[in-house]
């Protein structure tokens, strides 16, 4: 526990299966501690940690005083038993929390792995396991610690991760073992593997690694490559064995996690200033008592000194007050009451447990209950005004599903929507007659299906080209169980449908692809692969039939395809793009399909002018780019696809009312600009009512400035034509300076509800420009790029994007990375002063969920980073609305009640000692006895407002939802503010005059009925402290808006306690034991007897609450707060027993409901986005060119070696490596491969041989092979393809004479299966 | 087993359907409303009103006569005297006159007041022993060190009743004469117990008690408080019951007054002892005469003689009937207002625009 901190790593030396060696270092091991304490250091480190707190100081500060019995002026116990017990409940929340957390701890720790130990694989725990280990890691496992790969079940020790919980990429990703290593493939081999890794220390960086690899007196090169990182999970690899290079806290995630920071919320800070104020305003209460004391003392202490000489210290009135001061510090001290933060504490716990137990928040589907994770943020859910949410998993469930399609100038697929609403959704289409169908696949219109049972033409080649045209890749393990893996969604879904309709995609080769049409199996052979990128946003296909006809398949975005479309299109084009645009309008993602036929001489002449492309030195990319452009024209429209990219349940609905919540959304995506705007639209974040959706996609400063100013002064010019052009508007330079955000009080007052709607007729007087941006907001949606936003972030410009980002209604941020996503948080927070909320599922989201105020994770998906980075966490989007509008709303609510009438009662019930003090000689005597003072806090008060603070609704939580105007207040900050603060002191310090005054008039000079006088000091204590709690009393009761149970026993039973415990001590069992402790003895019995002094408490309370119910009835006829409003409505509604009259519900709320779909339908023209579906990154084509991904299949194995020794195939495996390309280089290389093929002199350079370095020019080396072996199979079955089909294109030693028997095999293997 | 077993785990994830944890338990929303809260306010002016006019006319049968005697009369002389702590231990009596237009009807109570004597400082008040004062023989001989350095031993000796207030203890006494027009004055018969409340007499204060030994001879290892002319066991020297810490005067005294103008009970007028006195004191001419002890010069105060009659709910008290009928007053007005606002604004304030 307590070693020797080593100095910092400045390189890491790691030795596999070598622990001896390694432990040299004292690297940390796999075992990870998140906790905080243990069972001995919990009790010094825990209140060593309270003490940290101000406030625990100072009462204990306080108690130290109350030991100088010279300023006691009360009882050591008043303060110590208040404070033993904040502590202990402290002390127990924070064991419970540390229990869970080393819980947790224990669960990841004692996770199972499978270590290799003296040559035999053992399993493991994780904290077992050490740096310089070879574990084993199987298919979807989680990756235990940073390990480098050494070898993995698939070829060329390829292994795929996915990488959600790191960064959010759910797609997957390659990494590579080192060739050397990639052949240890069994245990025995690998436990011999003595190689040692030299690298850089633990460091954050994920996408960084850099090391040397020392065996056998060779050194390799090491990088992110060939890393496997804790948190990442195995995918679509059997097993793969790894060695350990950091473990436990070293790893990358973990460093990366960092330490939490603690977030505290606006009513924290605010409570801290007022309890700031409050010591301030102690102090001065102090000083006046003081002089108050100074001024007796001298003028009437001293001649009173024969009854009372001053204590031996004292001897002058000076010395006097100095004492007064710290013992009225002490009497005073109730006006920050201790009990303030440990009931705060507790309130905002209740509240987390009611989120967590909401089963309106819970998720039936992935059996995820919401949870808070933090409790100590509740209130501010109510108080959010800009959330800012992720994409990918959070607004959508990353499930592209095929929905619609045109084909030939026929819609399909609309059942759904001529039915109208959906009683009766249409039967989910039978594809039993397809034995290789997908089961999952839904589609509901019965005419595609009979088109193709009718063998329409059109529709045929649709799908053929769905089925032909794409990157995906197969996988057959057992005959018919197909499984694609796809590089993104969207294509997996279109090659899914084209394989539910008949045109199965079976397998491919580098050359070939092979689809089984209507269950007849065609191999085609393909020619080309022109790939997809941003710019051409398109990807083709060029491929042979068996009849030998070669044709271009393309598909791609709709506004570059009818570009390059044959005239004679026209018309299918105009009832195309109809459709296209329907589509669009639902928010699906549309691509259009086309083709071409090329004669062979078009292609020979084409394949040549590109290879010419592909040898260019100098702008090889624009001349490839030209050359694809060449070919992709006079193209024939088949139809366009409509690919819904699943929002999760209830997206837009929760936006819209999130939105009329006042609350703005950011979508921050790492998404492309297609897919990001076209989510916003299908969410209704953007909709076509919208004036104007700004694109800010400028690559430079300038450009992006620009771009900004341009919007904005849009946005102001159309402002200003509206306002009737009155008011000149100043110059954008100027304003942008002094509109910026620094004028919180401009900021706060322009936003009105009502200025959304309608700009106001009649203009308002002086209309500063941010109330005039407000009050165009509404209508404009902003859209910037990631490179701009790196721009747009600069401290020079920041301000200016954010002018106009908040002017706008809707903002998204697309392809951001994590770390902007977080820098933009901080914007809006630095410059908004208002509550920001980040919502993401994926480790990309950590940032920003961790910068935001409030971070909420999306739970039940696989990656839990996001979730452990977050302070709420639950597994669907729409949920989101309940935590604001209902419990965000509520907590706001109940903590602003529950503050104010908490300051409230503490000055109520200290101030009076105040007043007392000039009458007893400021000598801080207190008014109350000693216990009453001890206990009023925790016992006599503290429960009924705690229920208030727990259980208390305004209005029902149907009404939150159905009026999202609720929400303002919070927004606002109306409810507790420093103002209401003001208005709550002296509403106590008012009560403390009356508490005080009217048992003094009265009591002063009454007698009882026996003649005996009440004046009496006991009397009057006992009389005001009745007073005081019955006062307070039903002043809690006023406030408490929702009377349950629990509320009513807590009121009631305090009013009981008081009275019980009043009259134990002043009763005779405790004086007889201890009389100079409970001195009180029989005051209670001999007060509460009288009349008078029940009149006296009567009057008191009358007097107290009378202007209170009276300011409050006003306030609610003058000034009606809407959820006064709400509350008034319902109270109506109830009396008129009309439960289904849900009358206010147009006026206000009236949500997405109306909205919906039909709505969004009308009027669309010219909005149509072409979402292209197409990867975030250039697809698979050069994997899939160069063959090296693909798979030796079982069978194709268990063949080859029936027939061919097996020897040739290690050989071959020797051969091989080159390790991936990684993507950007990809689409020349892949596509240039068959060009070459027709021309073999480009045969087998021999260049390539392997060298370990891997540094050969990748371009060449795999497409040069290819080139040796991919004339089209069909034609030339003893094309030499196999070396590629086996291993890897990049052998390129393999002779084509070798090879070409089993090319022959191979692919009747493959094709014939 | 074991897999049903998670699987009901699982499914237990989903919280409780209870109107508790869903927040639905049942209750009652009130909310300020015209209907209730306008004649809440009438109703609550409106009693307050009439409860201001009943006690008003309770007040109005009592009667209060009070009689500053600090320099009145003969009894300036004392007040000379008693100028100079020399003299403290001199004797002085005096007598004031005063005449009652009306008779004072039922109990009569005779109270002394002291102003501006303050009863209610934090060193005084805390300087005492209520252990000692129970009777506790320990903390007769060792009293506690709240009664302070100067209240606690005189010269080593413990000091009997210890502490500042029963050292400041008042000690004039008075005797009240009446002086019908034609026979010669006539002492008016007070009780002189039954004054203090009935837990302190009989439980609070107790001597302390010695089997075989007499209250002087318990007391005998201790000191008479330093003001004190006579030891705590001689106060009354009619009454033997009447001595040592349950002297009625005494217990009176330690109960300490809220506010430094105060009167304490002195006597009760004794109604059965003479016809005379039956119904109370009678119009007429009296006398107290005082023997002036208690110097109150030093510290600019002022010594009364007060006399009143109770009614049900005690002695006289201008403050209560008149602020409920002021605050019954002022409710009824907020009440009319409130009423104004919310025929006028009200009304519509609260409406939904459906």
């Amino acid at each position: 526990m307590f070693k020797e901190k080593p100095p910092p790593e400045e390189e890491r030396k790691v030795r596999a299966n070598d622990r001896e060696y390694n432990e040299k270092f004292q690297y940390a091991n796999n075992c990870i501690m998140t906790s905080k304490y243990n069972i001995i250091t919990f009790l010094p480190v825990n209140l060593f940690e309270q003490f940290q707190e101000v406030a625990n100081t100072y009462f204990l500060f306080l108690l130290i005083l109350q030991l100088i019995p010279q300023i006691s002026s009360l009882s050591w116990f008043t303060t110590i038993v208040p404070l033993v017990l904040v502590l202990s409940i402290t002390a127990v929340k924070d064991a419970t929390d540390d229990y869970f957390r080393h819980k947790s701890d224990n669960q990841v720790n004692n996770r199972q792995s499978q270590v290799l130990i003296n040559g035999t694989l053992q399993n493991e725990k994780w904290m077992n396991v050490r740096v310089g280990d070879i574990i084993r890691l199987e298919n979807n496992q989680f990756v235990a610690a940073d390990l480098l790969l050494l070898s993995s079940s698939e070829p060329h020790g390829l292994c795929y991760i996915e990488t959600a919980e790191l960064d959010g990429e759910t797609n997957m990703k390659v990494r590579q073992s080192l060739p050397v290593t990639s052949e240890l493939g069994d245990p025995n081999s690998l436990a011999q593997f003595d190689g040692e890794v030299i690298c850089e220390p633990p460091n954050n960086k994920l996408d960084r690694f850099c090391g040397t690899l020392y065996w056998r007196e060779n050194k390799y090169g090491l990088s992110n490559q060939n890393m496997l990182l804790r948190g990442c999970v195995l995918r679509n690899t059997e097993s793969c064995y790894g060695l350990v290079i950091f473990a436990g806290p070293d790893t990358k995630l973990m460093q990366n996690s960092g330490r939490t920071k603690f977030k505290r919320t606006s009513i924290d800070r605010l409570m801290n200033t007022l309890v700031l104020w409050i010591f301030g305003f102690l102090v001065c209460m102090g000083v006046i008592l003081a002089i108050g004391n100074a001024v007796w003392e001298k003028e009437v202490g001293f001649l009173f000194q024969s009854y009372l000489p001053w204590d031996p210290p004292v001897d002058n009135f000076l010395f006097s007050a100095f004492l007064a001061f710290w013992s009225y510090v002490i009497i005073l001290n109730t006006v920050v009451p201790i009990s303030l933060y440990v009931s705060v504490e507790v309130i905002r716990l209740g509240h987390s447990y009611f989120i967590n137990w909401d089963r309106r928040m819970f998720c039936q589907r992935r059996n995820t209950p919401a949870e808070a994770r933090t409790t100590t943020l509740n209130e501010e859910l109510g108080q959010v005004e800009y959330i800012f949410s992720d994409k990918t998993g959070t607004l959508t469930q990353n499930i592209m599903t095929f929905n619609k399609c045109s084909i030939n100038g026929h819609a399909y697929g609309e059942v759904i929507d001529t039915l109208g609403a959906q009683p009766k959704r249409a039967q989910r289409l039978d594809f039993s007659f397809n034995p290789l169908a997908d089961r999952d696949f839904c589609f509901y219109d019965q005419n595609l299906l009979d088109s193709v049972k009718l063998g329409e033409p059109a529709v045929h080649e649709f799908f053929r080209l769905l089925s032909l045209c794409h990157t995906v890749m197969s996988e057959e393990k057992s005959e018919g169980e197909l499984m694609y893996k796809a590089q993104s969604p969207d294509e997996g879904a279109l090659v899914t449908a084209a394989r539910n309709f008949g045109f199965v995609f079976r397998s491919r080769t580098p050359s070939t692809v092979t689809v089984q049409e209507l269950g007849r199996s065609v191999t085609y052979a393909l020619l080309a692969i022109l790939d997809f990128n941003n710019i051409r946003k398109r990807m083709s296909v060029i491929v042979r039939n068996p009849e030998g006809k070669i044709r271009l398949y393309c598909k791609g975005a709709d506004t570059l395809l009818f570009e390059r479309l044959h005239p004679c299109n026209h018309d299918l084009m105009n009832v195309t793009s109809d459709h296209l645009n329907e589509y669009a309008a639902d928010g699906l993602r549309t691509l259009v399909l086309a083709y071409r036929d090329l004669s062979e001489q078009q292609w020979e002449d084409w394949a040549e002018r590109r290879r010419s492309a592909e040898r260019a030195a100098d702008y090889r990319e624009d001349r490839l780019a030209a050359a694809y452009e060449e070919i992709e024209q006079d193209m024939m429209l088949l139809g366009a696809t409509a690919i819904e990219d699943k929002l999760q349940e209830g997206v837009p609905e929760t936006i819209a009312i999130l939105s009329l919540a006042n609350i703005k959304i950011w979508v921050l995506t790492g998404d492309k600009q297609e897919t990001a705007v076209n989510i916003g639209y299908s969410c209704k974040m953007l909709t076509d009512d919208m004036s104007e959706v700004f694109i800010i996609n400028g690559h430079t400063v300038q450009r992006v400035r620009e771009e900004l100013r341009r919007a904005r002064e849009r946005m102001i010019e159309s402002a200003r034509s509206r306002e009737g052009g009155k008011e000149g508007v100043m110059d954008w330079a100027a304003c942008s300076l002094e509109n910026g955000f620094g004028g919180q009080s401009g900021e706060q007052g322009g936003w009105h509800p009502q200025q959304e709607e309608k700009p106001q007729q009649g203009s308002p007087p002086a209309p500063a420009l941010p109330s005039l941006l407000d009050s165009i907001s509404g209508e404009y949606a902003l859209v910037i790029s990631g490179h701009s936003l790196a721009h747009a972030l600069e401290a020079d410009m920041e301000r200016e994007f954010l002018d106009t980002a908040c002017a706008c209604k809707a903002v998204i941020c697309c392809r951001v990375t994590p770390l902007q996503k977080a820098l933009v948080v901080e914007l809006v927070k630095k410059h908004k002063k208002a509550v920001t909320l980040a919502i993401g599922d994926g480790a990309n989201d950590v940032s920003m969920i961790k910068t935001a105020h409030i971070g909420v994770g999306i739970s039940g998906q696989e990656g839990i980073q996001a979730v452990l980075a977050s302070d709420y966490s639950f597994s669907q989007f729409r949920f989101l609305q309940r935590l604001l509008l209902v419990h965000g709303r509520w907590s706001y609510l109940r903590m602003c009640r529950f503050l104010c009438y908490f300051f409230y009662k503490n000055f109520a019930f200290t101030m009076v000692h105040f007043w007392f003090g000039f009458f007893c000689g400021f000598s801080a005597q207190t008014v109350y006895d000693q216990y009453f003072i001890t206990l009023y806090n925790i016992v006599y008060t503290s429960l009924p407002v705690l229920a208030m603070g727990i259980f208390d609704q305004d209005v029902p939580e149907q009404r939150s939802l159905e009026y999202p105007k609720l929400y303002e207040p919070g927004q606002l900050n109306l409810l507790f503010n420093k103002r209401e603060f003001f208005i709550c002191i002296a509403q106590g310090i008012y009560t403390s005059v009356v508490l005080f005054c009217v048992p003094y008039g009265v009591l002063s000079q009454a007698t009882r009925n026996d003649g005996i006088p009440l004046a009496d000091y006991q009397t009057f204590a006992v009389t005001v402290a009745t007073s005081l709690v019955i006062v307070v009393s039903v002043q809690i009761a006023l406030d408490t808006g929702y009377w349950t149970a629990i509320n009513h026993f807590f009121v009631w039973g305090s009013l009981g306690a008081y009275f019980t415990i009043l009259f134990a001590m002043h009763s005779n069992i405790l004086f007889s034991i201890f009389p100079n402790q409970f001195h009180f003895f029989g005051s209670a019995q001999n007060t509460l007897i009288q009349p008078v002094v029940w009149l006296t408490i009567a009057l008191a309370t009358v007097v107290c609450i009378v202007p209170v119910l009276a300011f409050r009835f006003l306030k609610l006829d003058l000034k009606p707060q809407l959820s006064d409003t709400v509350r008034y409505t319902q109270l109506v509604r109830q009396k008129k027993r009309k439960p289904g009259g849900r009358g206010g519900r147009g006026a206000h709320g009236g949500v997405a409901g109306l909205g919906g779909g039909a709505l969004g339908r009308l009027g669309r023209a010219g909005s149509r986005r072409s979402g292209y579906a197409f990867a975030h990154q250039e697809g698979f084509g050069e994997l899939i060119t160069s063959g090296k991904n693909m798979r030796l299949s079982s069978l194709a194995l268990a063949t080859f070696a029936s027939r061919h020794s097996a020897s040739w195939i290690d050989t071959l495996r020797k051969k091989k490596q080159q390790p991936p390309q990684p993507g950007g280089e990809g689409s020349p290389a892949s596509s240039y491969t068959a060009p070459l093929s027709t021309s073999s002199s480009m045969l087998g350079p021999p260049d390539t041989q392997a060298e370990e370095t891997g540094n050969t020019p990748l371009g060449l080396a795999p497409s040069g092979s290819s080139s040796a072996v991919t004339p089209t199979p069909v034609r030339s079955p003893g094309g030499e393809s196999t070396g590629g089909w086996v291993v890897s294109l990049g052998a390129v030693q393999v002779t084509p004479t070798a090879s070409a028997p089993v090319s022959g095999l191979t692919s009747r293997i493959s094709f014939h299966v | 087993m074991a897999e049903n077993e998670e699987k009901a785990k699982a499914q237990n994830r989903c919280p409780d359907n209870s109107a508790f944890k869903q927040q639905r338990l049942p209750a009652w929303s009130p909310s300020l409303t015209a209907e209730t809260v306008l004649p809440f306010f009438y109703l609550l002016g409106i009693a307050c009103v009439l409860l201001g006019v009943l006690l008003q006319i309770t007040m109005q049968n009592t009667q209060e006569i009070k009689v500053d005697y600090t320099n009145a009369e003969s009894c300036d002389m004392c007040f000379e005297t008693r100028k100079y702590k020399v003299n403290a231990s001199r004797e002085c009596h005096c007598s004031i006159t005063f005449s009652l237009k009306e008779r004072l009807e039922g109990d009569v109570f005779f109270y002394y007041g002291l102003v501006n004597f303050h009863q209610n400082l934090r060193r005084y008040m805390d300087s005492r022993d209520d252990a000692q004062l129970l009777g506790r023989i320990k903390k007769l001989k060792n009293p506690s060190v709240y009664c302070g350095p100067n209240f606690q031993y005189a010269n080593g000796t413990p000091i009997a009743p210890c502490g500042a207030i029963a050292n400041s203890m008042f000690n004039d006494s008075f005797a009240l004469f009446f002086h019908p027009l034609v026979d010669r004055p006539l002492r008016v018969p007070l009780f002189r117990k039954g004054i203090a409340w009935y837990t302190d007499k009989n439980i609070k204060f107790h001597n302390p008690y010695v089997p075989n030994e007499s209250l002087p001879q318990v007391f005998q290892a201790t000191a008479k408080p330093l003001y004190w002319q006579k030891p705590v066991y001689e106060l009354d020297p009619n009454d033997s019951t009447n001595n040592g810490f349950i002297n009625e005067d005494l217990i009176v005294w330690m109960r300490e007054a809220a506010f430094p103008n105060f009167k304490k009970l002195y006597g009760i007028l004794d109604r059965q002892s003479s016809k005379m006195f039956e119904q109370g004191l009678p119009a007429g001419n009296y006398s107290v005469s005082i023997s002036y002890n208690f110097p109150v010069q030093y510290f600019r105060g002022r010594k009364q003689v007060v006399l009143s009659t109770v009614s049900w709910f005690g002695g006289q008290n201008h403050f209560l009937p008149i602020a409920y009928l002021v605050t019954g007053c002022v409710t009824v007005l907020v009440a009319v207002v409130l009423t104004v606002v919310y025929i006028k604004f009200g009304k519509k304030g609260l409406k939904m625009e459906d």
